[in-house]
């Protein structure tokens, strides 16, 4: 099989230095192609992995005098971030740096131009900013009188001499780009900007070298240097907000990879160190001590703890941890010392898949974004369409001077308009909530589930594992009224309730046993303190129970037709008891000691207790609910009066599932459903929305288009809400992005003129641009704190 | 309307017809750059510079594609590539080549854009 690889190569100058090393990669031993591009500065070989390695082949290269490089194959979620971080550092210092620059610039301009306003330039009488000046420029006239003595063309000079450190330092990079992108027939942002202070500032260059020229022909000679300090001066401050607040939409996920804890005690060789978590694997016994995190997922092997797992499952409470049960890297052990053994480490920790979920999810894109993507496309090239009409029917109908009212209203055209915010107005959105939902213990898996969820109708709730907690436990232990504690030997010793003993006895004999119902009565004992003593003569009897002895006494365990064979009576006070727990849903054991009933425990997978409220505020959110089982209608009944929900469908099979969802999507609804994605697959897939409950580590990530950290209904709740919280903003960002420009760009063209006789003038546009981008951002943040914790 | 005014807005009128041609007709018969890797992932180098060159890419379906990224500006507008299909958003540093891998399953035209949807690209899988 044979394999390629990218090898880094510097110092070629010329296309017969990238000749030379394609020659000698060619002739290098198990070398199959190879082409080195020059541009690239890449040499990309394919080769047979048995006979050579990149890093061999970048020997071969090093060897024809040339810097060779074999690069990481792609960059870690966390390497990207930094980078990201640091030119985000770097962008922020800049623009701060010249938008302070630019705007004492700016205020300096407006100082000088003032005396030049004095004498009514042509747009005095119309913009509402000179007129607002009037009042500062007498001001400044009597404390410094001179300033109005010196000669226009001075003025003009002076003015030129402040524009150009703005026009050529602090604003070049918009010249820069916007001539990049026109190259590539592509135009943006800096297009406008660069086309609309460059046009303002080449006119005033004419205007202030050449003023007679202007003046012969019966037009002022006018500057514009005030307004393009101050466009430049505004968008570099708004662009330097803006770089700011970008900077905080990544903040979830930069929050997620700070979990990461960087090392582990791990034993090796019988001894305890600590060792970097890259260098913990598999199989390892890692010890973690009082407050600190759990490097990696695993099982405890020793001790008991509390674990605090709201970082990733939203869950506030911490959960207790002993022997046998998993923990999740990241999260923080409490006041207890464990011993775990290291299960997933690197990038298949729980922790390492959600940073990838949520990268993958910020990436993607929401279907409403298509609207703003076409706009974006042609945005740049309709605005400068626009600017130029406005230009000639301000030429052709305006008041005198007619060129310059041409230019003005051309410039700010160009300078309100805004394409930033359109584009920014989803990205932002979906980044902030997606980010908010992983804090919440909610994983959505892009854009798409993510405004599908916001739109459904209907909450399909599946019952096991969803409304319940999946697994099933001990309900009810009822001691028959004959039955008294056996007083024989350590039986006694064990225990005096009569509650506790059946409890220890049946644990005794279903600690050997592997049936789920077994496994509830066990871990009920423990539960109670109670550690079950090892039966002797144990005996399973296939569909009817297990038998052996428990400190000498004889105990079975089962269900009625155990009593049969033994001979024994079933206790009538119990029979009542055992069609009341079977009606709400329970199994019941009956628990035989001695030779005569001792009572019996009831188990049953019990309701979560969050689902009740979980399921009102569902209902309060305008959320039709329906609870899906395959249980019998009483008992499902039962349940679904319990938890509040609007209907409920019993006795389904998995494909009866499948029919409902679809027939619910056939009356027009928009369904999300909520299941553990065991017997519930094909319903989860046929939903709009399929919302897979985890449970800790066991999270089926991949199942779902929503996965919940947390496995209970209020993680959808939150889902649903997020989810329309985030749409909601959008549909603001849309909204805002779309009327700011129908409205900005005709009254910057001067659409108010002829009724109002108002315009804007360029700088005002320019601070308005700068306003609509940043605020788009800002909105989007407040998503942050979207959905409160509980 | 005398002669001034008329020569103004022929002006107008041809400007904005250059404008328009520029940007939306004249770009579009650039031909495609065709991956020719015989073997392993198909690599199509692209210069982000303002924009993408090629800005037109042509891949075949079903095997791993490598789009390498360079980015030669530091303007924020390029600072990310998506490939929204893909669900791939990228952080491009300036400076450096930043490798996109991924493996197209289906035919078709499909975009790559900068962070914000306005410098595009075009990936053609056959």
């Amino acid at each position: 099989m044979p394999d390629s690889a990218t090898i880094d190569v510097s110092g070629m100058t010329c296309a017969a230095c990238s000749a030379r090393v394609e020659r000698a990669l060619k002739r290098a031993p198990g070398v199959t192609d190879a082409h080195v591009n020059l541009v690239t500065a890449q040499a990309m070989v394919g080769f047979d992995p048995a006979a050579t390695s990149p890093d061999q082949l970048a020997a071969v290269v090093r060897a024809t005098g040339y810097g060779a490089e074999v690069p990481l194959p792609d960059r870690t979620a966390e390497e990207e971030l930094d980078q990201r971080d640091s030119a985000r550092a770097r962008e922020e210092t800049e623009l701060r740096r010249k938008a302070l620059m630019s705007l004492a610039a700016a205020v300096l301009t407006m100082l000088f131009s003032m005396p030049l306003a004095h004498g009514a330039g042509p747009g005095a009488l119309v913009d509402p900013a000179v007129r607002l000046m009037q009042p500062l420029s007498h001001a400044l006239e009597s404390v410094a009188p001179w300033l109005y003595r010196l000669p226009g063309d001075a003025l003009r000079w002076l003015l030129l001499l402040l524009t150009v450190p703005v026009v050529f330092w602090a604003g070049r990079h918009f010249y820069t780009r916007a001539w990049a992108a026109f190259r590539h027939r592509s135009a943006d942002m800096n297009t406008l900007i660069a086309v609309g202070t460059g046009a303002a500032f080449l006119f005033s260059l004419a205007t202030t070298v050449a003023p007679g020229w202007f003046r012969s022909r019966a037009v002022p000679p006018d500057v514009y240097y005030e307004a393009v300090v101050w466009i430049i001066a505004l968008i570099l401050l708004g662009n330097f907000f803006e770089a700011r607040a970008k900077g905080r939409t990544s903040g979830a996920i930069r929050r997620l990879m700070g979990l990461k804890p960087a090392t582990a005690r791990v034993r090796r060789n019988g001894q305890d160190r600590d060792l970097p978590i890259a260098q913990v694997v598999a199989g390892d016994e890692i010890l973690i001590r009082p407050g600190e995190r759990i490097p990696v997922d695993g099982t405890v092997l020793e001790g008991t703890t509390a674990v605090d797992e709201s970082m990733l499952t939203g869950e506030p409470l911490p959960v207790t941890r002993g022997p046998g049960d998993s923990v999740i890297g990241a999260t923080v052990n409490g006041t207890g010392a464990i011993r775990m053994r290291a299960a997933r480490v690197g990038r298949d920790t729980v922790l390492s898949r959600i940073i990838a979920l949520v990268r993958e999810a910020q990436g993607s894109r929401a279907p409403v974004q298509q609207l703003a993507d076409r706009v974006s496309a042609v945005f740049v090239p309709v605005v400068i369409s626009i600017a130029i009409a406005a230009a000639v029917l301000w030429f052709d109908l305006g008041p005198d001077p007619r060129g310059l009212h041409a230019l003005v209203s051309a410039v700010t055209v160009l300078i309100i308009a805004c394409p930033c915010a359109m584009g920014l107005a989803v990205p932002t959105a979906v980044m902030v909530g997606t980010g908010r939902g992983a804090e919440l213990g909610v994983l959505i898996k892009g854009g798409a589930a993510l405004q599908r969820a916001g739109e459904a109708t209907v909450v399909v709730l599946d019952k096991t594992g969803t409304i319940t907690e999946g697994r099933p436990a001990v309900t009810a232990v009822v001691p028959s009224s004959e039955f008294r504690v056996p007083s024989a030997t350590s039986f006694e010793l064990g225990t005096r309730n009569s509650e506790l003993a059946i409890l220890r006895a049946a644990a005794s004999l279903e600690v050997l046993s592997e049936h789920p119902i077994a496994a509830a009565i066990v871990r009920a004992a423990r539960e109670r303190g109670i550690d079950p003593p090892a039966a002797t003569g144990f005996a399973a009897l296939p569909g009817h129970g297990v038998t052996g002895m428990v400190d000498g006494v004889s105990v079975a365990v089962g269900n009625p037709r155990l009593l049969e064979p033994l001979g024994i009576p079933a206790a009538t006070d119990l029979v009542d008891r055992a069609a009341g727990l079977e009606e709400g849903g329970a199994t019941v054991a009956w628990v035989v000691i001695g030779g005569s009933v001792a009572g019996l425990i009831g188990v049953a997978d019990p309701v979560r207790p969050s689902s009740a409220g979980a399921v009102q505020s569902l209902r309060a959110m305008g959320l039709e609910v329906v609870m899906l089982t395959g249980d019998r209608p009483r008992a499902a009944e039962r349940v679904g009066r319990e938890i509040g929900v609007d209907r409920v469908v019993a006795e389904l099979l998995p494909e009866a599932k499948l029919a409902e969802v679809r027939r619910l999507q056939a009356e027009g609804q928009v369904v999300a459903m909520a299941g553990d994605g065991l017997n519930d697959a094909p319903a989860l897939a046929q939903s709009d929305v399929g919302i897979a409950m985890g449970t800790g580590t066991d999270v089926a990530m991949e199942s779902g288009q929503i996965t919940l950290m947390r496995g209970d209904l209020r993680g959808v709740r939150d889902a649903i809400a997020l989810s329309r919280s985030t749409m909601r903003v959008i549909r603001q960002n849309l909204f805002w992005a779309l009327i700011y420009n129908v409205i900005g760009i005709p009254v910057a063209a001067g659409a108010l003129y002829p009724i109002l006789g108002l315009r804007l003038s360029p700088a005002m546009a320019a601070a308005a641009m700068a306003f609509s981008s940043v605020s788009v951002v800002s909105n989007s943040l407040r998503l942050r704190k979207a959905v409160s914790k509980e | 309307m005398d002669a001034t005014q008329l020569l103004v807005t022929l002006a107008g009128v041809a400007a904005i017809a250059w404008v328009n041609w520029y940007f939306f007709v004249a770009g579009r018969g650039a031909p495609a750059a065709i991956a020719t890797a015989p073997t392993g992932p198909q690599e199509v180098p692209i210069v982000v510079d303002g924009g993408y060159a090629p800005a037109s890419v042509a891949v075949q379906s079903g095997r791993p594609v490598r789009l390498l990224f360079d980015r030669r500006d530091n303007g924020s507008c390029t600072e990310e590539v998506v490939l929204p299909e893909f669900g791939i958003r990228r952080f491009l540093p300036t400076g450096k080549v930043t490798a996109v891998e991924f493996t197209p399953r289906r035919k078709g035209t499909f975009a790559f854009t900068c962070g914000m949807g306005m410098i595009r690209g075009k990936l053609i899988v056959r």
